[in-house]
């Protein structure tokens, strides 16, 4: 059945496919390509023959830099987790009954989501110790571990908004339907609540990890051996040459493209998939 | 705490509720006896809804006094948990927990809130889904189901806490027309079995077969109440009147 309509809304709504969760084409391919290959061919053209090609400099010093990359991944994962896990429950307290733990988790949940993440790295460097001693055991702190907990600051503020979003989004009647069975506060959170959110939260929460795992290299500025820190050394102890710059920093670049690229597939794809289901 | 049943079940005495400047009840007494069907009427906005979700303290009142079962339940030092263990609700959004099957729906209250063993919790909801004729929809989520069928399955969740009571909200009013029938029907069932039920309602017909008794509310008070009969043949206050000319 068909209607004369210029009303668009009184057109059939033909359901949108989910797209597929990894579409790039060929011509995405050969522009990745073309960036990484034509620029530094182009640059070593201009630096005379006698020195090593680009490419073949960036083969030798790549598993240092893949190394390192994972590191970052290992940084972005360990901030991520423990972002989590504080996060969760600073946003459950956004939801307290308690006017004192509400108001308390919002303010530190608002101090912490607005403020630069390169502040917090720098503020959780340089204030934390470099060891902690506990009776007669010492506890080191390294750079590292001090970019773990700078990092997930900014997570666990992040994480505890997309908490208090994904409770305060369902509807009031499931609260009521669970309080007139008489369950608990508690229950009713664990039971009722909280199982429903999961599936909103998922994509934000991915959403968030990519953000993360693109600000690990932050952390070269502090120090950290991660990618960008070996980038630049690698690139020093090869003397400087300015045709390196571009296939090193691009060979990064790929890295995360290649890392973070597929989780926001994979979330637009969750994001439709829970849409059309609710 | 000595009631009897020779005692209203549920008493309310000059009962006044508001919203912020809102005064949504401004005075309202009834009694509720063991078995009784009761039945609230009147325009939108009247009140009912506020009414019967300050039975079992979904909403608190600022003024009055309302008793279930000799418990008075406008008191700061009332244990919530013990009164909705006694007093049922069923809602006009069914508000089934959609992540759960219908079997789920009826037996998770009873297991985790009354401790009641597992398997017997189960037997005990399998025979409440059949009892609303949901058989073959146990392992249904709520998404799967009708309007009809899901509030139907709320009324079993209801059911397993075996409460004293029930109230109903508009059960029907968010409903298709041709499946507003068997849920009406259940609720019948069930006040023929004895349970006492308050239900506010737009259903005057099925107001007129299963009440024992009619109250008629408006603008936060209660204008009129009597049996069925008397109430729908001799309205005597004239926005009763008007009201029922208005519906039937």
């Amino acid at each position: 059945m068909t209607y004369k309509t210029d009303l668009p809304v009184m057109l059939p709504v033909k359901p949108r496919e989910p797209e597929p969760f990894l579409s790039l084409t060929p011509w995405h391919m050969l522009a990745i390509a073309l960036l990484t290959i034509i620029g530094p061919s182009i640059a070593f053209a201009q630096s005379g023959s006698e020195a090593q090609s680009p490419l073949a400099v960036l083969m030798n010093w790549a598993p240092l830099l893949l190394k390192g990359f994972i590191f970052n991944l290992v940084i972005s994962i360990s901030a991520m987790a423990l972002g989590t896990v504080v996060g969760a429950m600073l946003g459950l307290c956004q939801i307290s009954l308690l006017a004192v733990t509400r108001h308390s988790s919002w303010f530190v949940t608002q101090f912490f989501r607005n403020a630069p993440w390169l502040v917090l790295l720098f503020f959780a460097m340089f204030l934390l110790p470099f060891e902690i001693k506990f009776f007669s055991l010492t506890i080191p702190f390294p750079d590292w571990f001090k970019a773990i907990l700078g990092l997930s600051l900014p997570v666990m503020a992040n994480v505890s908004e997309i908490v208090r979003g994904a409770v305060r989004s369902l509807p009031s009647g499931q609260w009521e339907a669970a309080e007139s069975l008489a369950y608990t506060r508690l229950q009713t959170l664990w039971l009722i609540i909280i199982p429903q959110c999961v599936k909103r939260m998922l994509p934000p929460w991915m959403n968030l990890y990519s953000i993360l795992t693109m600000a690990t290299v932050l952390a070269s500025i502090v120090g950290v051996n991660e990618v960008m820190t070996l980038t630049g050394q690698a690139l020093a102890s090869e003397g400087g040459r300015p045709d390196l710059l571009a296939p090193f920093y691009g060979f990064v670049l790929l890295l995360f493209f290649i890392y973070c690229y597929p989780i926001a597939r994979f979330t637009v794809w969750l994001e439709k998939k829970y849409a059309v289901i609710t | 705490m000595s009631w009897t049943p020779a005692e209203p079940m549920i008493s309310l005495r000059d009962v006044h509720k508001s919203f912020g400047d809102l005064k949504v009840l401004k005075g309202i007494s009834l009694d509720v006896m063991k078995g009784d069907v009761i039945c609230i009427i009147g325009p939108s906005g009247s009140g009912k809804s506020t009414l019967i979700r300050c039975i079992n303290a979904l909403n608190d009142i600022q003024k009055g006094s309302i008793k279930v079962e000799g418990q008075e339940v406008n008191d700061p030092k009332l244990d919530k948990l013990e009164l909705r263990k006694k007093v049922g609700m069923v809602f006009q959004q069914y508000n089934l927990f959609p992540h759960k099957t219908a079997l789920q729906n009826v037996m998770m209250a009873p297991v985790r809130v009354l401790g009641q063993d597992k398997v017997k919790a189960e037997e005990a909801a399998r025979a409440l889904i059949k009892k609303v004729r949901l058989e073959g929809k146990e392992d249904a989520y709520p998404g799967e189901l009708s309007g009809g069928q899901q509030q139907r399955v709320a009324i079993a969740r209801s059911l397993a806490m075996q409460p004293d009571v029930i109230l109903f909200d508009e059960v029907t009013a968010a409903l298709d027309p041709e499946t507003v029938g068997e849920v009406l029907q259940t609720i019948k069932n069930l006040a023929e079995d004895g349970m006492t039920c308050i239900l506010v309602t737009h259903e005057m017909g099925f107001a007129r077969e299963v009440a024992d008794h009619i109250y008629f509310t408006d603008r936060g008070v209660i204008v009129e109440h009597g049996p069925p009969d008397t109430f729908f043949k001799n309205a005597q206050d004239s926005r009763t009147k008007e009201f029922l000319s208005q519906i039937l």
